[in-house]
């Protein structure tokens, strides 16, 4: 039977290394993605990660599980992201997300539209597609931000959220009724375009 | 019920965690107000978008870098009970550097000792004096002062406060 994160992490403070590789194969992808969503570099994202999971083993051996696993280190995550926002880090290195190459979806610059080969076509729209989606999450207010990614992508309790947010539940309910009423009139006008490419399924319901 | 009313309702509506009364009052809504029906079909649409983000993957030597810091936090830390922080360390040290200059200064002239001799032999004496040529230079003037006769005359090294004779310099 698999062991509870708690589990796992009251084992790696018995001085268990096994457990934390386990942790560490289990949340690195969504942490990394968590974070990159936020800072938009790939390279800050994932020295944020690694932070966050040296944070986790240095506090190993205080370790007294009060909340879950993934609220200490959501919010753990949530802090440098956000503290690495104001830094202006990330804006330096906005530019190189044209340049980011073998993990990412946006290798590409959208507008680099020389093949126009039926298939290629496509995946460059998928491409723009997901660039205007990025933006439109980055262009929310930080705190939205981060209770749309929670929400959406972590697929956390509001109870949660709210804890990692250090905000009230009905606060919380508050961002991310605001946050997806920006983001429905920012993706509208891709709304209109996945039904003249004629993609199927997603509308049709 | 107006639109604002199931704005407060609309997240848990939408997550399907809102409560049956909670349920039916939205549902009865939609059924009446067709700008907050489109607007649920706009919220599903936005909601089935938000999908297509993909996801990107950690690069190939992220686990080996976390091993890499966590391995040399742990041998930072067999040493951490000596160094309890890096600033304490270092305001330690500074302290030290400041207590070992402090006692390799020579012992400045002190007017509370029972004779002047001790204040005049010691090389900040020395240093004065020679700042002080131009008085030097008129002897005639200096030889004159009375006061200075009761000085002793300069040697080096004397710790002990002890009554020299006086000598004309």
């Amino acid at each position: 039977m698999a062991r509870s994160d708690v589990q796992l992490m009251l084992e790696v403070k018995a001085g268990d290394e096994a457990s934390f590789e386990l942790l560490l194969r289990k949340y690195r992808t969504p942490l990394v993605n968590f974070l990159y969503r936020i800072v938009r570099d790939q390279g800050t994202a994932e020295d944020l990660a690694q932070e966050v999971f040296l944070r986790v083993y240095r506090a190993r051996l205080e370790y007294a599980p009060s909340a879950k696993f993934t609220t200490w280190m959501f919010r753990i995550a949530t802090n440098l992201a956000l503290n690495a926002l104001r830094d202006g880090r990330h804006r330096q290195q906005e530019i190189s997300m044209d340049q980011q190459a073998v993990h990412s979806d946006e290798a590409a610059s959208p507008w680099e539209v020389a093949d126009r080969r039926p298939g290629v076509e496509h995946e460059l729209i998928q491409r723009d597609r997901a660039v205007f989606i990025r933006r439109a999450i980055a262009q929310l207010p930080e705190k939205q931000r981060a209770a749309v990614l929670l929400h959406k992508y972590q697929e956390l309790d509001y109870d949660e959220i709210a804890r990692i947010l250090e905000c009230s539940e009905s606060a919380l309910k508050s961002l991310l009724f605001r946050a997806y009423e920006s983001l429905r009139v920012q993706l509208a006008p891709l709304v209109g375009q996945s039904a003249a490419v004629g993609e199927t399924g997603e509308l049709g319901r | 019920m107006n639109c604002t009313k199931i704005d407060s309702k609309w997240i848990v509506y939408f997550d399907g965690k809102a409560s049956p009364s909670e349920r039916r009052e939205v549902e009865a809504h939609l059924a009446s107000c067709s700008a907050c029906r489109r607007r649920a079909e706009e919220y599903r649409a936005m909601w089935d978008l938000l999908d297509e983000l993909p996801q990107i993957l950690p690069s190939p030597s992220f686990d080996a870098a976390v091993r890499a810091r966590a391995a040399a936090e742990a041998r930072r830390g067999r040493w951490a009970w000596l160094v309890p922080s890096p600033r304490l360390a270092f305001a330690m040290s500074m302290l030290l550097v400041l207590s070992v200059w402090i006692a390799s200064r020579p012992v400045a002239p002190n007017p509370a000792t029972t004779s002047s001799a001790a204040a005049e032999l010691n090389g900040e004496a020395d240093f004065r004096m020679i700042n002080d040529l131009q008085v030097l230079e008129n002897y005639d003037v200096v030889s004159n002062f009375d006061a200075l006769s009761d000085l002793p005359a300069q040697s080096g090294g004397a710790s002990q406060p002890s009554a020299q004779p006086p000598s004309d310099m």
